[in-house]
């Protein structure tokens, strides 16, 4: 009987700890386990002012250990990827960005490459037609009738005709 | 002599309006260089002036403390500021930590100075754990998005700016302190008795 009685106070305690296991599981699947590749996901579009043109994902020193903490922790509290670069950038500028953002004198980054390239094709495709046109007009019409270089417009050919007419 | 036949295509006009179009088009194209290489000077202007030198009035800003509270340079005219760079990972400013304490300690009382430490790419746990093990109690609060270290080009931690009570700066030191007469000898000619 007294064996009987024992076993009754235990089944409280059982329950007790069931519920806190269970409690415990339930807060692990709200919070899961960050891994390195979700902190390296981040870490790697970031830069710490302190090593120079080292992405913060493979960057050894100790000042890149602590962001990676600290976007461990972030990730664990649940903040998204953009959050938790906006945090970066309002705790230490623009320049933690491996893309700067797309304002102001930034835009130049996005803007120039490929304007330049338009400009360098523009360019080349009016040197090549130049070239194609001066090697091409004497042999097409054959006017290599005047002395030096035969005139390429056909406007300056009629006139330097006419004048010759009228000499 | 006859006068010379004018083609009716109206060849010339349209030779006119072609250089025309081509004169116009390059100097589009000049002005975007000149404005590109104008844009690219400013901001090279700016990465190259140096650090403020000894004399120089030194730009005034805010530092929001660890403790939210709202320091501001201008504020404190007619004090001695001594504006120090540090972070919780730099082993360096470590050993300068007791001795700026120390120093703060032995001047606050008279109220005529003001430390300020500034808090450069840090964590904000790390550099709190930093200000409890070195007892800190002068204001320290981070560089919100590097903005005071920039103003003051700083090119590394630990560094440490002496600005006078007019607001300029008086002398600085690069690296750490290496004893508490060190900041004193800096500190004391710019008080009076």
């Amino acid at each position: 009987m007294r064996g009987l009685i024992r076993s009754f106070w235990l089944i409280p305690l059982v329950i007790l700890v069931v519920l806190a296991v269970s409690g415990v599981a339930r807060a692990q699947e709200a919070n899961p386990t960050v891994t390195d590749d979700d902190v390296n996901r981040i870490a790697k579009g970031l830069y710490c002012p302190v090593c120079e043109n080292i992405p913060l994902d493979v960057c050894g020193t100790q000042a890149c250990q602590q962001w990676r903490d600290l976007i461990r922790e972030k990730l664990g509290e649940g903040w998204s990827d953009e959050q938790i670069k906006t945090y970066f950038v309002n705790q230490y500028g623009d320049r933690v960005l491996a893309e700067p953002p797309r304002r102001g004198i930034n835009w130049l980054v996005y803007l120039v490459p490929p304007l330049a390239f338009l400009l360098g094709i523009f360019i080349l495709v009016k040197a090549l037609r130049s070239w194609k046109a001066g090697s091409g007009v004497p042999e097409a019409e054959g006017t290599a009738d005047a002395p030096g270089q035969p005139p390429a417009d056909e406007y300056i050919k009629r006139l330097e005709e006419e004048l010759r007419r009228n000499q | 002599m006859d006068a010379v036949s004018i083609p009716e295509n109206n060849a010339p006009e349209t030779q006119e309006n072609t250089v025309r179009t081509r004169r116009i088009g390059w100097g589009i194209v000049f002005l975007l260089v000149i404005g590109l290489l104008v844009m690219i000077y400013l901001q090279l202007d700016k990465v190259r002036q140096g650090p403020i030198g000894k004399g120089d009035e030194v730009p005034n800003f805010t530092l929001t403390t660890f403790n939210n509270e709202q320091v501001t340079l201008e504020e404190h005219r007619g004090k001695v500021v001594l504006l120090n760079f540090w972070a919780s990972w730099c082993k360096p400013c470590e050993q300068e930590a007791a001795d700026l304490e120390m120093a703060w300690r032995f001047y606050q009382p008279r109220g005529d100075v003001l430390f300020l430490g500034v808090d450069y790419v840090d964590t904000e746990p790390e550099a709190l754990a930093y200000l409890e093990k070195f007892e800190i109690t002068y204001p320290n609060g981070p560089d919100l998005g590097t903005r005071i270290s920039q103003q003051f080009r700083i090119r590394g931690v630990p560094e440490t700016y002496i600005i006078d009570q007019q607001g300029r700066l008086v002398d600085f030191q690069i690296g750490p302190f290496t004893s508490l007469n060190q900041i004193k000898a800096k500190i004391d000619p710019l008080l009076t008795p």
